[in-house]
């Protein structure tokens, strides 16, 4: 699903990512775990296009990606959430949903015009789907509120609808957890291991809870000063003496 | 439950709050909240998502003024100081997000937080925090801009403590940081507890939290729905069944 050869991003002198390769394989659950600046959100920016590459090669599903916009890589199916949620603030949370939604016939003037019924199938399939998302999100009660009135928390779970929103193949998430109440981080894994299992999504999830992480994950990749310094299992990982020294101990 | 020491005494907790009415414009958000924390005690307040946690803390330092109720900060009703007066007398806050100033460097994030202090408060306070956070000492001249979202953290978390505070109120200390920091973090925490600081903590790894703690509260729906000492919240069914992951 997404392959990635030799990245190297750097910032002035300093590597943040230092030739990088790994392998996320479709219709699984991946996860990306290292210590704090070890470069983790960087290698995200820099595959979903908001960061440009300094070396190396990317591809999703066959294709090189790497140099295109983030739009462009939106569109081929390929999306991301942000450790720090950027939904438009002066939108409702549902509103925000339907923004999101992959199938918008009606953005075109000729089929907003001439083909209402399909448009406004869409939109209802579009409606219902949003809807589904906020239940299990806890959000339907905020559905009419503005986006900026959300807590840090619904924030965070609003632009994890958004994604789910825009159905793409492959989902990047960056700490979908961290600051989401325990019962319902339960609830959203089990959506996204639904999600992978029903509609055959693939998750690339950077995490610190290795909880989360051995609940989920098929397989884990964990950088350390912008270098792949391991992967396997999350019981293997648990288990490499290497990673345990850089990350985990003291946990 | 421990009893508090003011009980039955003359003495006042370090912070009181009672019955708080708040929000945001015409969105009322806690809809009369109470708690109080005492001078070296740990308090931790769990809850959904939109609980009101947040607010709770953003009233308690006069981001926002409640619209009924009062606050006590030793002995003295502070409902309506601003947060600049609050910090002078000794509360400190490390919000979620945006707890740090991005164009400055790590180094002057500390001096910024230390601005009340005289200069040689200002070079201890900055020691110390480089010897809990290795990290912060390494990238002293860079622009926090630049940092990690787990070492901003740890940047706001130090920058707080700058002020030496008496009560330290903090928003989800744990979010974003990887295990060797949250253990930094939490023994800070600690530390901070032994010294006699007052301290309440918003943290969604309620159990991490509450471990240390001596008493929690659960918000939910902007009001107070449930407090006992931290043990028994730990072993509560229900509590842990509804926020804490079952």
């Amino acid at each position: 699903m997404l392959t990635i050869r030799n990245l190297q991003k750097n910032f002035g002198g300093l590597r943040a990512l230092d030739r990088v390769s790994l392998e996320v394989e479709g219709d699984s659950i991946v996860g990306l775990i290292g210590p704090n600046g070890s470069g983790k959100t960087t290698l995200f920016n820099v595959v979903s296009g908001f960061y440009e590459k300094d070396g190396g090669e990317i591809y999703f599903k066959g294709e090189r990606i790497d140099g295109l916009a983030p739009d462009e890589i939106a569109k081929k199916g390929l999306c991301r959430t942000f450790q720090v949620c950027k939904a438009p603030e002066k939108l409702t949370v549902l509103e925000n949903m339907m923004l999101a939604a992959k199938s918008q016939a009606g953005e075109n003037p000729l089929s907003a015009l001439f083909r209402r019924r399909r448009v406004s199938m869409l939109e209802k399939a579009n409606l219902d789907r949003a809807m589904d998302l906020l239940e299990v999100l806890q959000l339907v009660d905020s559905r009419n509120e503005y986006a900026g009135n959300l807590s840090g928390g619904q924030k965070k779970l609003l632009s994890l609808g958004r994604v789910f929103m825009l159905d793409p193949d492959l989902i990047l998430l960056d700490e979908p957890t961290a600051g989401v109440n325990l019962t319902l981080t339960m609830d959203l894994l089990k959506v996204i291991r639904e999600l992978q299992k029903k509609e055959s999504k693939t998750f690339f999830i950077i995490e610190h809870s290795m909880k989360v992480i051995s609940d989920i994950c098929d397989k884990v990749f964990v950088l350390n000063f912008g270098e792949k310094m391991a992967e396997g299992t999350p019981e293997e990982i648990q288990q490499d003496e290497q990673v345990l020294k850089a990350y985990l101990r003291g946990a | 439950m421990r009893k508090p020491v003011w009980e039955g005494s003359n003495r006042m907790p370090l912070l009181k709050v009672n019955n708080i009415v708040s929000g945001y414009g015409s969105t009322e958000v806690l809809h009369g909240v109470s708690m109080y924390v005492d001078q070296d005690e740990i308090v931790t307040i769990i809850g959904p998502n939109g609980a009101g946690k947040s607010t709770l803390f953003k009233t308690i330092m006069g981001y926002l003024i409640p619209g009924a109720g009062n606050i006590l900060f030793s002995e003295e009703d502070v409902t309506k100081l601003k947060p600049n007066k609050k910090v002078e007398r000794g509360i400190a806050y490390v919000p979620q997000l945006e707890n740090i100033f991005p164009s400055l460097t790590v180094q002057e994030n500390l001096e910024m937080g230390g601005y009340s202090k005289d200069s040689k408060k200002v070079r201890e306070g900055i020691e110390y925090a480089y010897s809990v956070f290795p990290a912060l000492k390494e990238k002293k001249n860079k622009k926090a801009g630049t940092l990690s979202g787990g070492q901003r953290q740890m940047l706001g978390m130090s920058r707080a403590l700058m002020t030496e505070p008496s009560l330290i109120l903090i928003d989800e200390p744990s979010a974003g940081l990887d295990p060797k920091a949250t253990e930094a973090v939490f023994d800070q925490i600690k530390n901070l507890h032994k010294e006699g600081v007052g301290i309440i903590i918003i943290e969604q790894d309620a159990y991490r939290s509450l471990n240390i703690s001596d008493r929690g509260y659960v918000l939910a729906m902007g009001q107070n729905q449930f407090d006992d000492s931290a043990d028994k919240i730990l072993n509560n069914d229900q509590i842990r069944e509804a926020y804490l992951g079952g």
